[in-house]
């Protein structure tokens, strides 16, 4: 069920958009960002509050690359794995955050604070190899700077997203 | 007049460019210029100053807004209104190798405003959307909040500027995926739909966003609009350098000295912008091949690396310029790994509406892999090749087009890499490292 802050919320954000339909995306973005990810009973809140079949939301969750149908950690891990940044060494900044983090892609680590997932080009190909933790972009990436970035994201304990 | 009129006002690193920094250097004249002119005046300068549309295909602007339906008064007084009309802002920037929209987004955000108050008028549409992609949500609360600015000072909303023309214009920031770049996608994924591309004809100009005449542009495109209803059609087609029109963002990655974005006169070289621009290769490495225009565009050969990078050109030349989001491979980067990449990018991305481009770009992918990782035989390339050429002609829309160039090209200008990595059983190169010297321009 939706929270009456969160239901407070989502009627300004619904305000923005001309049909119930076209505001499926921000909505699920919403519960995403505020409950961590998208579960059955999210995509249920998700069908009641506008009113559409709930099939209709689950093409949609299950197209987008940032619409999460499983858990996800505190901090979610956006590594660019296209081609500028693979040029560039990409495969060292992998290898050295799967060692670090002692995951692989699509995993999260034991205490919940990271999931490393691989994506698409961040359009920041001149600063290659390139990643997102949570909203903030790192370009520029040596194996030391992926753990001053893991340092400073696990202070600040990824409750917060920082742009 | 500034010779770079799309960037002179962004200083990189900074907020955007605020609203009276903006209008202190003559921002938002090209929009009052406009507001004295009839729609089809507009139009008729955009055709003139010859600017081609920035976001990959480079068709010209201004023909495209004369496709779309304008009220003639008194002709047919029973039809009624055809408005709601919309103008969309295409931001979706998620093309291998192209970064150009979010320099103008984060640095300058009236410009691309004014631009899409300029185009609404034009063709006399209410209301517009900006569709950002996730990955520059900072770059959408950059543009809202110029929106709010613009509205506080009447240049956007309800009757702008005492002229009586009101045009509303929302954000929206997307949940990633390439395909919501296709223009019809781009359409679906707006309305709430699954964002499969539309079937054309009706094209958007008559029935696109709800079915409503829409015009579609690139974020550059609509940047370049203000300065040409400022300084005329014709200092615009003066500023490029080979046969077409205006400056063009070109951005550059990989081996070179000082990537980035760099705003040049249309039609520069690939050899201009390395050595002049970017400061030549990295130590001790040469450019080996370039893809000019993100990753749906064909390799290059340094034997064509002085051939102007601009639509005319380049097309003559069996390419496309496409974003201009130029990528310089090294003489130590394997071009197979590279089109192994990029092939992985398109099989992963493809939307899964038809089944040529669904199930034959993994099959893509598998073969360059096996060549890749030495499990390739001999024949293996003409059937990459035979293959490769049934997908795209019996595909739905462009994204199999463009997934089409990197392998079409690689194996017509790096064949002999091919060949070495099957005779051999496996990739000579080392894989990347990292590069030598860190930091962009
Ligand atoms: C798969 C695919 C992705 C695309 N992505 C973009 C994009 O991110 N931005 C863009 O402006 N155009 C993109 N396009 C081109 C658009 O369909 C459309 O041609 C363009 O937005 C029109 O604007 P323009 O005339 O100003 O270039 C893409 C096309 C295809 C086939
Ligand atoms: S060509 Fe590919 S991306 Fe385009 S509609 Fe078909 S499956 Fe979708
Ligand atoms: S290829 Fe990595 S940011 Fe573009």
């Amino acid at each position: 069920m939706l929270s009456d802050q969160e239901r407070t919320e989502l009627d300004e954000l619904r305000t923005h958009y001309q049909t119930a339909r076209a505001a499926s995306v921000t909505v699920m973005k919403f519960l995403q960002a505020g409950r961590g990810y998208l579960s059955d009973e999210s995509m249920r809140d998700v069908a009641d509050y506008l009113q559409l079949p709930l099939i209709d939301l689950e093409g949609l969750a299950t197209f987008y690359n940032l619409l999460f149908r499983k858990p996800v950690g505190d901090r979610v891990i956006l590594l660019c794995d296209s081609v500028s940044c693979w040029m560039c060494g990409y495969g060292h900044i992998r290898d050295h955050l799967k060692g670090r983090l002692g995951i692989g892609f699509g995993e999260t680590t034991p205490d919940n604070r990271f999931t490393l997932l691989p994506m698409v080009c961040l359009g920041d190909c001149d600063h290659a190899p390139v990643m997102m933790v949570g909203q903030k972009l790192h370009g520029d990436l040596t194996p030391d700077k992926v753990d001053r970035v893991l340092l400073g994201a696990a202070r600040d304990g990824g409750a917060t997203e920082d742009v | 007049m500034s010779e770079t009129p799309l960037t002179a006002g962004i200083v990189r690193g900074s907020p955007a460019r605020s609203l009276s920094d903006y209008t202190a250097a003559g921002g938002y004249e090209g929009l009052r210029a406009a507001l004295k002119m009839s729609p089809p005046e507009v139009q008729q300068v955009v055709k003139d100053s010859n600017l081609r549309g920035r976001g990959g295909a480079g068709f010209p602007t201004g023909v495209k807004w004369g496709f779309v339906p304008l009220e003639e008064p008194g002709i047919d007084p029973g039809r009624g209104s055809l408005k709601p009309k919309y103008v969309v802002a295409n931001c979706d920037e998620m093309e291998p190798g192209t970064f150009k929209d979010r320099l103008l987004i984060w640095g300058d955000p009236h410009q691309v405003i004014e631009g899409m108050i300029i185009a609404a008028h034009a063709i006399d549409a209410n209301a517009g959307y900006i569709f950002v992609r996730w990955a520059y949500q900072e770059g959408a609360n950059r543009l809202q909040r110029a929106i709010v600015e613009a509205k506080a000072k009447g240049l956007l909303g309800d009757n702008i500027l005492g002229s009586g023309f009101s045009f509303q214009l929302h954000v929206h920031t997307s949940a990633g995926r390439y395909i919501c770049g296709e223009e019809t996608a781009l359409l679906n994924s707006l309305e709430g739909r699954r964002p499969n591309p539309r079937f054309r004809p009706p094209f958007p100009a008559l029935q696109g966003l709800w079915d409503r005449p829409t015009l579609i542009q690139n974020i550059e495109t609509l940047a370049c609009v203000p300065h040409i209803l400022a300084n005329g059609a014709e200092w615009f087609n003066d500023l490029g350098a080979g046969r077409d029109a205006g400056t063009k963002l070109y951005g550059v990655s990989g081996k070179v000295r000082r990537p980035g974005t760099y705003e040049l006169p249309i039609g520069v070289t690939t050899r201009e912008l390395i050595e002049e621009h970017c400061g030549g290769m990295q130590d001790g490495l040469e450019a080996k091949a370039t893809i000019p225009g993100g990753a749906s565009t064909m390799y290059m050969r340094p034997d064509e690396f002085d051939l102007p990078l601009d639509f005319t050109s380049l097309a003559e030349a069996d390419n496309r310029l496409g974003t201009a989001g130029v990528m310089v491979f090294d003489n130590r980067t394997c071009l197979v790994g590279a089109t192994l990449n990029l092939e992985h990018f398109f099989a992963q991305e493809s939307c899964g509406w038809c089944t040529p481009c669904r199930d034959g770009l993994p099959w893509v992918e598998d073969l360059l892999r096996d060549i890749e990782e030495g499990r390739g035989k001999a024949g293996d390339v003409e059937l990459l090749s035979k293959e490769m050429a049934l997908i795209a002609p019996n595909s739905f829309c462009a994204l199999a087009l463009g997934a089409e160039g990197p392998v079409r090209s690689v194996i017509e200008k790096f064949r002999h890499e091919l060949d070495e990595h099957v005779h051999r059983g496996g990739c000579p190169f080392e894989p990347p490292a990292l590069p030598a010297i860190g930091g962009a321009a």
